[in-house]
């Protein structure tokens, strides 16, 4: 069963759409140049999933950017980089380090996702000298007495570091009002993800991925102007309900699924009603408190709120514990675990989660892909046959 | 004293040393001893030992599956279960065995976990190869988070925060587990016997930079790392056992011999190699012979620092001890940041006189392998020495092509011959 999965060009949500689809294509970061030049001075600072400080580098004046691979872009330098069985996200970083795309940049955040990404940070700091490079440790002790103190110092340091690259100091000040953007920011996106699981087929899986996309390279009011205008005119256009299956997908956290995959997926019969892409953009379930010390408050929330994320140690309860509470609290009907190919936090975790959703009889499959998959027929085919023994059950 | 009875002497020490550390562990149910599973590097055995506490490493008793030969069934047998194609082949055999009874490597029965140790250092799939653990077998874990010297240093913060969770985290669950109080002093003793092992065990591995070399510092080198890597660092076992090593070795270096294989006496020395990256267990003598039977020699190997660099001066101190346990995990190979890998790699090339320099790939690691052909290029930049890649892996014998990697030795040690006549004749010719 085909569901219509596209904005008419010209309506109101297709322009947004459109929009959002042109950043996302555009590798060469357009976005950010022009966000550069409005203002001499100022600053970018990429960064790589799943987390980073975005608020401290809004608060040290520069604009964080989300790199989360190339896509389909063809690599040829990336890959002279690495092994076979090495996932492609870093692979076309690395190109898009070469071919100038992130000369906007004026340095680099590698959060410590895994192994790829860790080793990554040292080798751009060979390949790109004398640009900045900086590995952020996340703290895999959640007491603040103890991995607390840890994270903060490292903060400092980071706040230290962007100060002296050309960014404003970080005041508390301006921390405190970059939390509230942020906070704004979240919000609208919660909304957005409450809204598509409450009503999937008025937010289709393809459209709010570009839609969230567009925060890796946008200022985050804008971001969040985005977000509202097209949940504004979504919620306004009259789309009916689809006979599909409701599916959370996981285990695209890192290296990002080609949208046509999604499309793919809703074309085969399956509405997302819950994913884990592009977590740095809602890390915090909730709103990090503006009172107080900020940057106290960010640690304490990287502590307490910090979504279950495979690159984070789970110390208390079960795998799979928040992923069925996802399950249950968007009605969700099954679970597709997507993970990059070679992906090894992904695929260490997933006998864990797929134990999880199966003792609960949580219907689930599983398929592999990479960024630039181009090929859907398998998938498709597998999704659907996922989504019809979950609608003829 | 003959080499072979030389050989023997501190082969049977630790022979004899894993026999009884095993059976105690097989035992252990009975006697009423607890154990501590936990990972190479960043061990912490001193502090386990204080507690008298057993350790158990699912590495090397995977490791030890690959070179007996049985690792194949385990990792088939998780996959079975559901563990992808595409991760450490290590966190599958070691799965694959609790589904086959848990046997260690001398055939008997390793015990339930008492506790996982959770030394999340150099490596992120530590962190998941414990939860799987812990939903296996029910056991708890304590983490302890060592951060990674992205900058190439450690520093104080770095220290403090893992000396904290040792206070906080990691002596309250051993002491809970061992129903014993924490004795700073009993620590100490054991920091005593480690740093008198270390100096052993560095002169053992410096001994290579001698021509020929006594030693392989990669093939054998991991037989003389295994006390120190594993359960025995801090005990007078393994003072005893490097004692008798050093002491063989400098016996060989005397006599001018090189170093002994399983197949006898190496020939004469023809090349001086360093390698970086694991050995693959699954054909672990196959694989040394292909470097033995041509004369290759490993001089130096970055896989003997996995579990310690003890070669750039570091020594557990009985005066910092807790300290001492932070800044060691801290410097493991593997938590070092790629310049520093460049570094010590050209490091060795030079100061071993290395003729080449080879890079075994892990398709299992990517702690190791990410990375690694940029590691490539910047050492032979820096050395003006070529380097030779291959693919192995560590305990999946289907990924270790026999033919395929001797022929790359082999042409590889081609070029540094034609490279070495070469460079001859142009000497010859500026004369
Ligand atoms: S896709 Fe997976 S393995 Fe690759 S960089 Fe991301 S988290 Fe690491
Ligand atoms: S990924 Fe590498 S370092 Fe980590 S457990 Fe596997 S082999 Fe060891």
């Amino acid at each position: 069963m085909e569901a219509p999965l596209t904005s008419a060009p010209s309506s109101p949500r297709g322009k947004i759409v459109a929009q959002a689809e042109e950043l996302y294509r555009d590798l060469s970061f357009g976005a950010v140049r022009r966000w550069k030049a409005a203002e001499p001075g100022r600053k970018a600072l990429g960064y790589l999933p799943v987390y980073a400080p975005l608020e401290l580098i809004r608060a040290a004046g520069m604009l964080p950017v989300g790199i989360v691979g190339g896509g389909d872009m063809e690599v040829v330098r990336g890959d002279a980089c690495y092994q076979s069985y090495i996932c492609r996200i870093p692979r076309s970083t690395i190109e898009l380090g070469l071919n100038g795309a992130l000369d906007c940049l004026d340095g680099m955040l590698f959060p410590s996702t895994c192994d790829v990404i860790r080793n990554l940070s040292g080798m751009w700091r060979m390949m790109f000298e004398g640009r900045y490079v900086r590995y952020l440790d996340l703290p895999q002790n959640f007491d603040p007495a103890v991995g607390g103190v840890f994270f903060a110092h490292e903060l400092r340091a980071l706040a230290k570091d962007l100060e002296s690259l050309g960014g404003r100091p970080v005041t508390d000040a301006a921390l405190r009002e970059a939390i509230a953007v942020y906070n704004e920011n979240r919000a609208a996106i919660r909304e957005l993800y409450d809204v598509r699981a409450r009503e999937p087929w008025r937010v289709p899986a393809s459209e709010l991925y570009l839609v969230m996309r567009a925060g890796n390279v946008l200022p985050a009011e804008e971001h969040t102007e985005l977000v509202r205008a097209y949940l504004a005119a979504a919620r306004a256009e009259d789309r009916r309900l689809q006979d599909t299956a409701r599916v959370v997908i996981r285990g695209c956290f890192c290296e990002q699924p080609p949208v046509d995959l999604l499309r793919t997926l809703e074309r085969s019969g399956c509405s997302v009603v819950d994913d884990d892409w592009l977590l740095a953009l809602r890390w915090f379930d909730a709103d990090v408190p503006t009172e107080g010390d900020p940057l106290d408050q960010l640690v304490r929330a990287f502590l307490s709120r910090s979504p279950a994320c495979p690159s984070l140690y789970l110390r208390q309860g079960k795998k799979g514990d928040a992923l069925l509470e996802r399950v249950r609290e968007t009605a969700a009907e099954g679970v597709v675990f997507a993970a990059p190919s070679f992906c090894d936090p992904a695929l260490l975790e997933q006998p864990m989660l797929l134990n999880a959703v199966k003792a609960q009889k949580v219907p689930c499959t599983a398929f592999q892909f990479a960024e630039n998959t181009g090929q859907f027929q398998v998938i498709r085919e597998q999704a659907g046959a996922f989504a019809d023994s979950i609608r003829l059950a | 004293m003959t080499v072979a009875a030389a050989k023997d002497r501190s082969q049977d020490r630790q022979k004899e040393m894993i026999a009884r550390h095993f059976s105690r562990l097989a035992r252990s149910e009975e006697t009423g001893e607890k154990n501590v599973y936990t990972f190479v590097p960043g061990n912490l055995t001193e502090l386990l030992l204080a507690f008298d506490l057993l350790p158990v490493l699912p590495e090397i008793n995977a490791l030890q599956a690959g070179m007996r030969k049985i690792s194949g069934d385990q990792v088939t047998k998780a996959e079975k279960l559901g563990h992808s194609e595409d991760v450490c082949a290590y966190v599958k055999a070691s799965i694959g065995a609790l589904h086959s009874g848990n046997l260690g490597p001398t055939g008997e029965r390793l015990p339930k976990p008492d506790l996982l140790l959770l030394s999340y250092t150099g490596c992120f799939t530590f962190l998941k190869w414990f939860e799987l653990y812990r939903e296996e077998t029910g056991a708890p874990v304590t983490m302890l988070h060592v951060p990674y010297q992205a900058d190439g240093c450690y520093t104080k913060e770095m220290v403090q925060y893992v000396v904290k969770q040792l206070k906080e985290v990691v002596i309250p669950d051993l002491e809970r587990v061992s129903g014993r109080k924490y004795d700073e002093d009993k620590l100490r003793e054991h920091l005593k016997l480690s740093a008198a092992a270390e100096d052993d065990l560095v002169r053992v591995l410096e001994s290579a930079k001698h021509r020929p070399s006594p030693i392989d510092g990669y093939f054998g080198a991991v037989y003389y790392v295994g006390p120190i890597f594993s359960s025995f660092r801090g005990t007078s076992d393994a003072v005893l056992y490097y004692r008798e090593l050093w002491e063989e070795v400098r016996e060989r270096m005397a006599r001018g011999e090189g170093p002994m294989t399983p197949d006898g006496p190496m020939g004469p020395e023809r090349f001086r190699l360093v390698v970086e990256g694991p050995p693959n267990w699954t054909h672990f003598r196959e694989f040394w012979r292909m470097f033995h039977s041509e004369g290759a020699v490993v001089v130096a190997s970055t896989y003997s620092k996995v579990g310690g660099t003890y070669d750039f001066g570091f020594r557990h101190d009985p005066d910092r001890p807790l300290e001492s346990l932070a800044e060691y995990c801290l410097g493991c190979y593997t938590n070092l940041d790629l310049p520093s890998r460049v570094k010590m790699l050209s490091g060795y090339v030079r100061d071993y006189g290395a003729d080449g320099f080879l890079i075994n790939s892990i398709k299992s690691c990517d702690s190791f392998s990410a990375g690694q052909l940029v590691i490539m290029r910047a050492v032979e930049k820096e050395t003006g020495v070529p380097g030779g890649f291959f693919e192995s892996d560590l305990v999946d014998p289907r990924y270790f092509s026999a033919a395929n990697i001797k022929n790359r030795i082999e042409s590889y040690l081609q070029m540094l011959d034609q490279r070495r006549s070469g460079a001859g004749r142009r000497e010859g010719a500026l004369s």
